[in-house]
């Protein structure tokens, strides 16, 4: 039930113990996470620490579930929202291989649609890759218990194709600020370019 | 109020989707059980997960019923009016020009108008098409990704079909002359206008047709089963595609 690594041709990556879900590997019966196939990896490869284990937790722009997948084999409840209907369709599938990994299928920008049955929660993780990035962590704050820990992917061409990438990580920041105390900005360089993940807490 | 208030099953959840109420950090499975209504918090969490797996099932399901048939109405739109556009532009191109002297604005105007429905049409196509297959869309153009989709009848149909038809989808009537016995089999159907067929020469463009055809059914089938993004089909393509126009002649 807790994130593991492996060590494969001289690298380590994060690796858990569920049912495989894609094409990923399995090794020593784990199934390995790669850090270019998931920004939660990437994170947890560049020394960023997501406590998982026994948490619960609100992942905001689940996709296909890949990376909610790896979540749900570490954690106690995963709430996966995801408003597309073609990757909320696969979403649906992988939840229906992991007891608690919850599908939410909504938009993330209106949570008052999914208060009575998303629980407070001590981890948000937000990947969405739209404008209006921090907007939406913060408008889904009131979900995240006192001391919890947010991690929200920031897409820098997302907001504006012009701009430098650490001025977009700073201007999510400052405005998670209005909801959060935020620690640091992790850059996931080399395995996504112009995407960082802000660290921040309840 | 909370799901399980509403009952303890998928209309529940959907119900209090629709409903909706005030965001909050509050212990859901703990009141839950000290309410009486279950148990134990995992009686809760495994009635949530069955209620929200089948809740989504059946709305994700309808969404992604509605989205196909709006790229596929959308693609043939696209095709009508490409070509009435056509059509009239041939047969005006001479006197459109002359409207001091022949009352023609109307036509004029309508032409406009279909020329901007098609871009319009298009712009819809390609922000669509990514979203319902976003690796198809990576492969081909998505113009080209929902012609594919339209022609096999869906995303699910072209997912299931072996590789060799979905090479002459689109060419069905040179194949109906082929199995009458009165034409050679087609190479190829729409996916000619794939840069990688067109732009192979002559002798090797069966070839070529094969090779997209085969990664384009890959991409549907990943599309439609596992639905995340992935860049190495492209890489994968092209590296085939270089060693086929790479061939020479002798
Ligand atoms: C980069 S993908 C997520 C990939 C996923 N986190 C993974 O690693 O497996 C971003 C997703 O966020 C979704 N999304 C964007 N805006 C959203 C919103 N307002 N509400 C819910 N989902 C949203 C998109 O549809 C897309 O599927």
């Amino acid at each position: 039930m807790t994130v593991g690594w492996v060590d494969v041709d001289g690298e380590r990556y994060p690796a858990t113990d569920g049912e495989k879900v894609r094409d990923e590997r399995v090794v020593d019966g784990l199934r390995l996470w790669h850090p270019r196939r998931s920004k939660a990896s990437a994170a947890l490869v560049k020394g960023v620490d997501i406590p998982l284990e026994d948490a619960r937790v609100l992942y905001l722009g689940g996709g296909a579930g890949t990376t909610p997948s790896y979540f749900a084999d570490a954690a106690r409840a995963v709430y996966a929202v995801e408003f597309a209907p073609s990757p909320a369709s696969r979403l649906v599938d992988v939840a229906g291989t992991r007891d608690r990994l919850f599908p939410v299928f909504a938009d993330a920008r209106k949570p008052s649609v999914y208060a009575g049955i998303v629980e407070g929660v001590d981890v948000l993780y937000q990947d969405v890759a739209t404008r209006g990035q921090a907007d939406v962590a913060v408008k889904n704050a009131p979900f995240v218990r006192d001391g919890g820990r947010v991690y929200v992917v920031v897409k820098a061409r997302s907001e504006d194709v012009t701009a430098e990438p650490e001025e977009k990580y700073e201007e999510v920041a400052d405005r998670m600020e209005d909801a959060y105390d935020v620690d640091r900005t992790v850059d996931l360089s080399p395995f996504y370019d112009d995407h960082a993940v802000v660290i921040a807490r309840r | 109020m909370t799901w399980y208030e509403r009952g303890t099953d998928a209309d529940a959840v959907t119900e209090e989707l629709d409903e909706g109420g005030e965001p909050d950090a509050r212990d859901l499975p703990g009141d839950a059980v000290e309410s009486g209504v279950f148990g134990t918090r995992d009686g809760y969490y495994d009635a949530l997960h069955q209620a929200t797996v089948e809740g989504a099932r059946r709305r994700v399901d309808e969404a992604v019923d509605t989205a196909e048939r709006d790229v596929i109405n959308a693609v043939r739109t696209l095709e009508t009016v490409g070509d009435s556009l056509n059509e009239l532009d041939e047969r005006t191109r001479d006197w459109r020009e002359e409207t001091d002297r022949v009352p023609v604005e109307g036509v004029v105007e309508g032409r406009n108008a279909l020329e901007e429905t098609r871009d319009e049409t298009r712009g819809f196509i390609e922000e669509r098409t990514p979203e319902l297959a976003p690796n198809l869309s990576n492969l081909a153009d998505p113009v080209l990704a929902a012609r594919l989709i339209a022609l096999a009848g869906g995303l699910d149909e072209l997912a299931r079909m072996p590789s060799s038809t979905v090479q002459v989808l689109g060419a069905e009537d040179a194949l109906f002359r082929h199995l009458r016995g009165d034409a050679p089999p087609p190479k190829h159907g729409v996916i000619y206008v794939h840069p990688y067929v067109r732009g192979t020469r002559e002798d090797e463009r069966g070839s070529a047709a094969r090779a997209v055809a085969g990664k384009l059914t890959i991409a549907a089938r990943v599309d439609r089963y596992a639905g995340d993004l992935r860049p190495q089909l492209a890489d994968e393509l092209d590296e085939k595609m270089e060693r086929i126009q790479g061939r020479d002649d002798g």
